[in-house]
């Protein structure tokens, strides 16, 4: 196919300048330019508003609705009725607060900070130990949810691997699952997830020049002083993408915690995706469900604006 | 040259048309007048079949005696929980429903008002098998309309399980029959005192367990403290459920007692969610579980081919009826539910989805189905059948209990309030709320639940 444009530069508001001499071209030929243009990917397009857009549309219009799964045959528009519920809903409040906790302890603190303490140890070690330490990591990583929910209840479980390590310590054992269960599934969230930011952290401390931190060394900057001062400061945009990929991961867990601990005992582990599904599925109030969806995707937005601004901020 | 912006158009109008046909937007459901469509709820343990098999066998019945009909069966795989929700989802839309669903009481009603079940009457006067069915089986599926939406397939009761060896060793009768709460709770001391290492009581409760804390538990103890005539969780004469009884707050109170003086399971224990599971398949088998509140149901988990089998259960465990609270009649109190069959209101082929279910509901089948799946009979000619009732050890037990037996107030909210119970339940099982707050808790999510559809009693 050959479109009749005479420059292949991206589209500007104004006509492009032909060459000397010739006149400029009229506006229908850039409407049909534009148009041809966007051809090849209009399959695409069309698909994406079908399957994505439709249905977030609809979502965000049932949010408004009381509908229901069963109990009533119709179901009208409520307004804003959905989210005054929600707040002043003692389970919603405690679902946000676990799921702040959720994302802090095993996203921000957990994955972040481990994520970069193995990627920065790992630069220093022989290949083998890098191999070894890599391969333990992602092997975590690349486990079914499932499969990595099923494998640290039996860790955490009373008659579990923890409690039968801590009685050969001789230290005291409890329940974890039962007594601290946002730590037991925060915890098991790091464990599942730090590879994702090694990885990361890997690829960004391997972009930093060596003469900057020989430099330092020479200067008789100790190591902490040039984490803080250089390499800190130098991959500061892998560490805003990082949180961000990670804190929306970390946002909507839900296998995990519902393996583990189906956010009991008492709701202590209820985060926010698993208040929704028992809303929406199993007390059947869709409505109110997707309200609260929608909530989660505000605190999403929040979080990742304030990584945003951290990304624009220059070296 | 230049492309023609007018073949653009039909490009895309062709795309469109294609994501049209691909998510099935427009067009017919091509369903067959001639084939009845089934969906029913397969079991999540690979090794249990007995309703594939039954529907299996009825399928080649019915096809060899209407020639020319097919049966489609339409197996969901799926827990509870989550049957419900495929199959509401299912009933929606004519694209998607089958002609013939398998519904559990528990929701029938809440399906009921959202117009997605079909009335049976006019059938029903026409089927004279329907005269031997039993008349709270077929309340069990009564819309508050007073129509009828569905044919019970068998029921289920509850009662007391106890391990006769744990029994001898606290020297307490092999026969044993408790007239009242009390004597629960005394039975559950005197093995804490004198067979240590076992769980003297179990009582379900709690969230993680879901209905079987609601019903397994508080509904056998809340429908045994009034007089056994009115319901104690809804009013039908001003169709209220009703706050804050003092019946209530005793069975609450019980609850808090077994867990309190640690006659019962560890808390931790009782509050996971695999806990059912493990009653059946470790507790009871292993001799460690002093006495079970529990369904009739247990032998099938039990039974030749279903992976745990334990044929000497019968002479390892006895059976009691779960006494009313200070003995008052009837005595006994026992709750039921169970499955029906009903036709969706967009099925498409509802006369021949009724002739599937006068089929399936024969004597003949009914009784081979109620036998294959440990169910209790509704079926008055089935329950009084000698084969029926030596069919297996416990059956004449529990199809005893159905004349003192309550069904559960399963209107809309009752999903929502079953859900309040559970929290009260866990409340006073850990031991965060008393009595009282764990009640008045109950009442505020009542109100909540029920769009404050509450009287006091």
């Amino acid at each position: 196919m050959t479109a009749a444009a005479p420059h292949a530069g991206p589209e500007t508001a104004k006509s492009p300048p032909g060459p000397p001499g010739s006149p400029p071209a009229p506006p229908g030929n850039q409407l049909r330019r534009t148009l041809t243009r966007a051809l090849p990917v209009s399959p695409a397009l069309v698909l994406l508003v079908l399957f994505l857009a439709g249905p977030i549309a609809y979502c965000a219009y049932i949010a408004f609705t009381d509908l229901q799964l069963t109990g009533q045959a119709e179901s009208s528009f409520v307004g804003f009725e959905n989210f005054r519920k929600a707040f002043q809903d003692e389970a919603f409040l405690n679902a946000v607060w676990l799921t702040l906790v959720f994302t802090v302890l095993s996203s921000l603190v957990g994955q972040n900070t481990l994520g970069l303490a193995l990627a920065a140890l790992m630069q220093r070690a022989s290949k083998p130990v890098r191999t070894l330490v890599g391969g333990i990591v992602i092997t975590a990583w690349v486990l079914p949810e499932v499969v990595a929910g099923f494998l640290l209840y039996a860790f955490f479980r009373r008659e579990g691997t923890l409690n039968a390590i801590l009685d050969w310590l001789h230290l005291p054992s409890q329940n974890w699952l039962f007594t601290l269960p946002i730590l037991a599934v925060s915890f098991a969230n790091v464990w599942r997830g730090t590879a994702f930011s090694m990885l990361v952290y890997s690829a960004a401390l391997n972009e930093i020049p060596k003469e900057i931190t020989e430099a330092a060394e020479v200067d008789g900057a100790s190591g902490w002083r040039r984490m803080w001062h250089i390499t800190l400061p130098m991959i500061r945009r892998s560490i805003g993408t990082n949180l961000m990929l990670n804190t929306l991961q970390t946002l909507s867990v839900f296998g995990l915690i519902w393996v583990m601990t189906r956010g009991g005992p008492g709701g202590k582990s209820q985060t926010l995706p698993l208040f929704m599904y028992e809303q929406a599925f199993q007390n059947s109030l869709i409505g109110y469900g997707t309200a609260v969806a929608l909530l989660l995707l505000l605190v999403g937005s929040a979080f990742s604006l304030v990584y945003m601004r951290l990304l624009r901020t220059e070296v | 040259m230049p492309v023609r912006p007018t073949a653009v158009l039909p490009a895309l109008v062709a795309t469109a048309l294609a994501a049209a046909s691909l998510t099935a937007c427009g067009g017919g459901s091509g369903s067959d007048p001639d084939t009845v469509k089934v969906s029913f709820k397969q079991s999540t343990d690979n090794n249990i079949k007995v309703l594939d098999t039954f529907l299996g066998d009825i399928k080649k019945q019915f096809e060899k005696e209407n020639p020319g009909k097919k049966v489609e069966l339409i197996p969901i795989k799926a827990p509870d929980a989550e049957y419900y929700t495929k199959v509401q989802q299912m009933l929606r839309s004519p694209k998607t429903a089958p002609d013939l669903v398998y519904e559990d009481t528990f929701l029938i009603n809440s399906d009921i008002i959202s117009g997605y079940l079909k009335p049976l009457d006019d059938y029903l006067a026409k089927w004279p098998d329907w005269n031997q069915f039993i008349d709270t089986a077929k309340a069990a599926a009564r819309g508050e309309d007073g129509k009828t939406y569905g044919v019970p397939d068998g029921t289920d009761t509850r009662g007391l399980w106890f391990d006769k060896a744990i029994f001898a060793k606290a020297g307490l009768p092999a026969n044993w029959q408790p007239k009242t709460w009390d004597d629960v709770l005394e039975a559950a001391r005197t093995i804490k005192e004198k067979v240590p290492g076992v769980t003297p009581l179990n009582v379900y409760t709690g969230k993680p367990v879901g209905e079987a804390a609601t019903m397994q538990g508080f509904e056998m103890l809340l429908y045994g403290t009034n007089d056994g005539t009115s319901d104690p969780l809804y009013d039908e004469s001003s169709k209220k459920w009703i706050a804050g009884s003092q019946g209530f707050k005793d069975a609450l109170a019980f609850v808090e007692t077994v867990y309190k003086e640690k006659l019962g399971p560890d808390v931790a224990d009782a509050l996971d969610p695999n806990f059912p599971t493990r009653v059946r398949g470790e507790l009871l088998p292993e001799g460690k579980l002093g006495i079970n509140l529990d369904g009739s149901w247990l032998p099938q988990d039990w039974l030749e081919g279903s992976g745990h089998e334990w044929p000497e259960w019968s002479e390892k465990l006895g059976l009691a009826a779960m006494p009313t609270q200070n003995g008052q009649a009837p005595g006994k109190v026992s709750m039921s539910g169970g499955w029906t069959w009903a036709i969706p209101d967009k099925a498409a082929n509802p006369d021949l989805a009724f002739q599937f279910i006068e089929t399936m509901q024969t004597k003949a089948n009914a009784k081979k189905w109620y036998i294959a799946n440990s169910g209790i009979a509704v079926r008055k000619d089935v329950a009084a059948d000698p084969e029926y009732v030596k069919a297996q050890p416990g059956i004449k037990f529990f199809t005893d209990l159905v004349s003192s037996t309550h069904y559960r107030p399963a209107f809309k909210a009752y999903p929502q309030v079953s859900t309040a119970v559970q929290e009260a339940m866990e409340g006073v099982t850990t031991g965060d709320m008393s009595v009282e707050e764990a009640a008045s808790g109950y009442d505020e999510a009542l109100k909540a639940a029920t769009d404050d559809q509450v009287v006091e009693k």
